[in-house]
């Protein structure tokens, strides 16, 4: 009862002030006009010094990121393409950044400068002509430019060919990780398709058993790739989108269930001689001081690091979009060889996993490989 | 009440026959444009604003912070947070729903839906939209669309996941992730009914202006903003219509098996039945609308910065007709540069040219809007209010944001910064920024016309914006350095490459500055909130501007000017203009309304 009475009383004590407020508000219309929230004098001399404040914090601000955050950039570009990228991108920067200085500090001092005073008269000024060619012609010629050379590398880059003995790779993406094909002895990948995925016996790309071109493919979780020669990529997913983001290579394509893309580059520089770069070296030392610290306080995933190129997803795919990747690894063609004659083929694996059906055909090859294999130690 | 009520009013030139209004009819199902329009607001931007702005800054915090434990994410994640830590759905559902609410809840609808409905009649001079009744209806299915949405967070298996795109496969099925079940059905019903409700109000606006100007306003008389608001509602009608069938498609592929978008997907050890369908196909259809939303949020907030800023500058805008040319070209090559989100997306690379083409070309006008704002504050007498600065700081990231366009407007240079963090602070600047300065400039400014006159406080006005313009720049500077590093968007953590650890001190400088400025955010809720009832009553011109709106009085009366409508005699831009003796036009006044006859000797200027 008491809580009730309380309720009561609060519930009309709130009618009341609302009430009050009702005739305030009543009492104060038809008063005369309040100008105090109209800035005055004194309003426009501040903010015109902190527009002009403000002006020095873009430089600031502008200055302060490339000072401690270039070293962050990627390092050289370790593809044939990728300097030419560069290039234009820095041209590009160059551009933005006259217009951006330029444009901003007009911008800011013109608030600055003309802040008003009372008495003081703009200039009536609606239309000019000249002034309006120049700033319509200026960009159309600099973007002209632009324009030229990025459709000259683009259609260079996108030009995928079969010139100059290209090395075929498939690159096959699902939730969430990345299987490369490479085409094996014959460099031609076999037919594929996911109705063809047998997972019992271990064909996970759906490769067509009965295309020849299919027994030889190899199937890998990491993507050797000989430095000075052209590979020509075919994505394929088998679920959703995803993109195959090669940054160092200045690469990316996205995969699309139920057709194949395509992406070619040359890359120029093996892992090796790219962990001796001195930017690279700098960049391992400063990531594992952190690293170390961090494994002082204890936190998981601080192991010390070794630079690898890497092929993330850059196309959201779901839960563990964030954690999907596979090294590339660059090596010289003679170290490829190697590498690649100790892969299995798709047809060794295939029966791998069915047990001792018959005999694989490649026996000869494979204790060829050991025997090498052997010879090198 | 219909076009053809109003003529019968306006012959008897009386309007003083009021209906008895109801609480219902005033303030629920108000068919009054001012009322809807601040029916926008309240929903669009304080609501839904505040729960796109709240859910990026606890991303924000995941991002700098990676897999550390937050009470508040236990408080308001709930099982998505385990003892506080962010789940790796859930901060995909949070990106997710942070892109839809605030690109087309609050930009498209709390922006356009706001001033278009408050200024289209006044600033031409009308008595209400065409039809009250339709405006009414729009509003009500944005308002059932919020609440679907927002709904849609509350489903078992979380809310769409799929990134504010949603492309298909990923949002298409449901054991692609769990957000793409029921989540994704409110969030495409939720779209449907608020791309029914944009289409209802776009045709008002078109036709208002087309037909309900006020006698002497003639096109090329109309205030920048209208320009800007009629050319965003034919580009919404344009472009809407295909989002919806994108959508219907999405719908029917997800409900019915169809196969548009899908084709030869194995999940979960098994083969999907769908044959023949392309994800590229949606992607297509997705940027047919999704590019020319960019200017649907943008060109209404450059609309608002042109006017706020003549007024403020106390002096014509410069170069109005090619303001309006820049308007119509950009409408028009809006809806043919949607291509160059697709550069990597598998299209044919000659596409990708023509499209690289067409969007350098947009830089053009673009440049031209750009030179033309600094030049309105040459030799000006700027009076810095609130609203003024907002226009100032949104020529400044509309410069910043649209520099940083041309690198990923050539498709050989996106290759390497598409979907990257670089992005990110590219359209966060350009059309996120940019549009809310637009959307709080026009705030400030037309606050009175909001509220009988009241004003918003000047101080908290300039301590919102000097504390949100330092942390913009703060936030999504440095970001462009994240992305150029070639950290990916929408990851949930970068932990997983060692490569990217040491920007994590730069993702906590972001995340810093973001939750400042989510705070500063709050300081304008406060004003706003706390204006509507106890904000000073100012003059009732008290910018001294010349357009129609200012002409009604403050009192809100349905119909909005008592007597006749005011007829208009010249442009919207007599800021300053003198005799050739250097006398303004009217002893004592830097401006000439719009409905005030040309004076003796006086040359029109319409320029």
């Amino acid at each position: 009862m008491t809580t009730l009475l309380i309720l009561t009383v609060l519930v009309l004590v709130a009618i009341a002030i609302w009430q009050i407020g009702k005739i305030f508000e009543l009492s104060q219309m038809g008063k005369e006009m309040s100008t105090a929230e109209i800035a005055d004098d004194s309003d426009n001399q501040n903010n015109g010094y902190l527009l002009f404040g403000f002006l020095i914090f873009i430089y600031g601000i502008t200055i302060f990121s490339f000072a401690k955050y270039s070293k962050v950039l990627l390092p050289v570009a370790a593809s044939e393409h990728g300097p030419d990228y560069d290039t234009l991108m820095w041209v590009s920067f160059a551009v933005i950044f006259v217009v951006q200085t330029l444009t901003q500090a007009l911008l800011h001092y013109f608030g600055y400068k003309y802040r008003g005073k009372k008495g003081k008269k703009a200039l009536f000024y609606a239309d000019n002509d000249r002034l309006e060619f120049i700033w319509t012609i200026i960009p159309v010629i600099v973007l002209a430019g632009l324009i030229i050379s990025g459709l000259y590398y683009w259609t260079e880059i996108m030009d995928v060919n079969e010139e100059d003995d290209p090395l075929i790779v498939e690159l096959y993406a699902q939730q969430f990780n990345w299987t490369a094909r490479y085409g094996g002895q014959d460099n031609v990948l076999g037919d594929a398709s996911v109705r063809l995925i047998d997972i019992n016996r271990a064909n996970v790309l759906g490769l067509d058993e009965s295309d020849p071109n299919a027994s030889d493919d190899v199937i890998v979780k990491e993507l050797y790739l000989p430095v000075g020669r052209k590979v020509n990529f075919y994505m394929r997913s088998q679920d959703v989108l995803h993109s195959a983001y090669m940054p160092h290579f200045r690469a990316q394509m996205n995969c699309v269930p139920g057709m194949i893309t395509q992406f070619s580059f040359t890359p120029t520089i093996t892992t090796e001689e790219m962990r001796l770069n001195p930017d690279v070296v700098d960049k391992v030392k400063r990531t594992n001081q952190l690293r170390a610290q961090w494994a002082a306080e204890g936190r998981p995933n601080s192991d010390p690091w070794e630079f690898d190129y890497v092929l993330l997803c850059n196309k959201i795919c779901g839960k563990s979009h964030y954690n999907m990747q596979m090294k590339i690894i660059v090596v010289t063609e003679d170290e490829y060889n190697d590498w690649m004659a100790e892969q299995k083929t798709f047809t060794q694996t295939l029966l791998a996993a069915n047990g001792s059906e018959s005999i694989p055909p490649n026996e000869d090859k494979q204790e060829l490989t050991e025997i090498v294999a052997v010879n090198q130690q | 009440m219909s076009a053809v009520a109003h003529e019968h009013v306006d012959a008897h030139d009386d309007h003083g026959h009021h209906h008895k209004e109801t609480f219902i009819t005033k303030y629920i199902f108000s068919q009054d444009h001012k009322m809807i329009a601040k029916q926008y607001f309240i929903t669009g931007v304080l609501v839904m604003g505040f729960i796109g702005i709240a859910m990026s800054l606890l991303f924000r915090m995941q991002l700098a912070w990676p897999g550390e434990s937050f009470a508040i994410f236990e408080t308001f994640l709930g099982k998505w947070a385990p003892e506080g830590v962010m789940d790796a759905d859930v901060y995909l559902a949070l990106i997710t729903m942070h892109g839809t609410i605030m690109v087309f809840f609050v930009l498209t609808a709390g922006l356009s839906g706001t001033f278009s409905n408050l200024l289209i009649p006044l600033q031409i001079g009308a008595r209400d939209m065409a039809s009250g009744f339709l405006n009414m209806v729009s509003y009500w299915l944005f308002f059932l669309s919020s609440v679907l949405m927002v709904i849609s967070l509350f489903v078992e298996a979380g809310p769409a996941a799929a990134g504010w795109t949603i492309y298909p496969p990923l949002s298409a099925l449901p054991m692609a992730q769990p957000g793409s079940g029921m989540g994704m059905t409110l969030w495409l019903l939720s779209m449907t009914i608020f791309i029914a409700s944009s289409l209802l109000g776009s045709l008002n606006y078109i036709v208002t202006v087309l037909n309900l100007r006020t006698k002497g306003m003639s096109m090329t008389r109309l205030p920048l903003t209208i320009w800007a608001f009629f050319v965003t509602a034919v580009i919404g009608v344009i472009s809407f219509p295909v989002l919806l069938s994108a959508g219907l498609l999405l719908l029917m592929d997800r409900s019915f098996g169809t196969s548009f978008f899908l084709s030869d997907i194995f999940i979960q050890g098994e083969v999907l039945h769908y044959q023949g369908g392309s994800p590229v196909l949606y992607e297509h259809l997705f940027w047919f609308l999704g590019h020319p939303e960019v200017y649907i949020v943008l060109l209404p907030a450059l609309g608002i910065t042109s006017e706020v800023m003549a007024t403020n500058a106390r002096k014509p805008i410069f170069g109005y007709r090619a303001m309006v040319a820049s308007i119509l070209a950009i409408a028009f090559l809006s809806t043919i540069v949607w291509g160059h989100h697709m550069f990597i997306s598998g299209m044919n690379p000659f596409l990708g040219s023509v499209f690289t083409f067409t969007t350098l070309l947009i830089a053009i006008p673009s440049a031209v809007k750009a030179f033309n704002y600094i030049t309105t504050l040459w030799k000006g007498n700027l009076q810095l209010n609130p609203g003024m600065l907002f226009s100032i700081g949104l020529v400044s990231t509309f410069i910043s944001g649209g520099l940083t366009g041309i690198i990923l407007g050539d498709s050989t240079l996106d290759i390497n910064v598409h979907d990257t963090y670089f992005v990110v602070a590219h359209f966060h600047l350009v059309m996120g920024i940019s549009a809310l300065y637009g959307l709080f400039a026009g705030a400030y400014h037309w606050f009175p016309k909001m509220f009988q006159g009241r004003m918003m406080n000047k101080n908290l006005g300039y301590i919102h914006f000097w504390i949100t313009a330092v942390c913009a720049y703060g936030i999504f500077f440095p970001m462009h350095f994240v992305g150029m590093a070639g950290v990916p968007r929408r990851y949930y953590e970068n932990t997983a490459f060692p490569m990217f650890d040491e920007l994590t001190n730069v993702q906590v400088l972001m995340t810093v500055f973001a939750l400042i400025a989510g705070l500063a955010q709050l300081v304008f809720v406060y004003n706003f909130i706390y204006s509507i009832f106890y904000g000073k009553r100012g003059p009732q011109n008290p910018w001294s501007s010349t357009t129609l709106e200012w002409t009604a009085p403050q009192e809100h009366i349905h119909g909005n000017w008592p007597g006749k409508i005011p007829e208009v005699h010249r442009w919207a831009y007599d800021y300053s203009k003198t005799y050739e003796n250097g006398e303004y036009i009217i002893p004592g006044q830097d401006f000439v309304p719009q409905h005030i006859p040309l004076q003796e000797n006086e040359e029109e200027l319409n320029h």
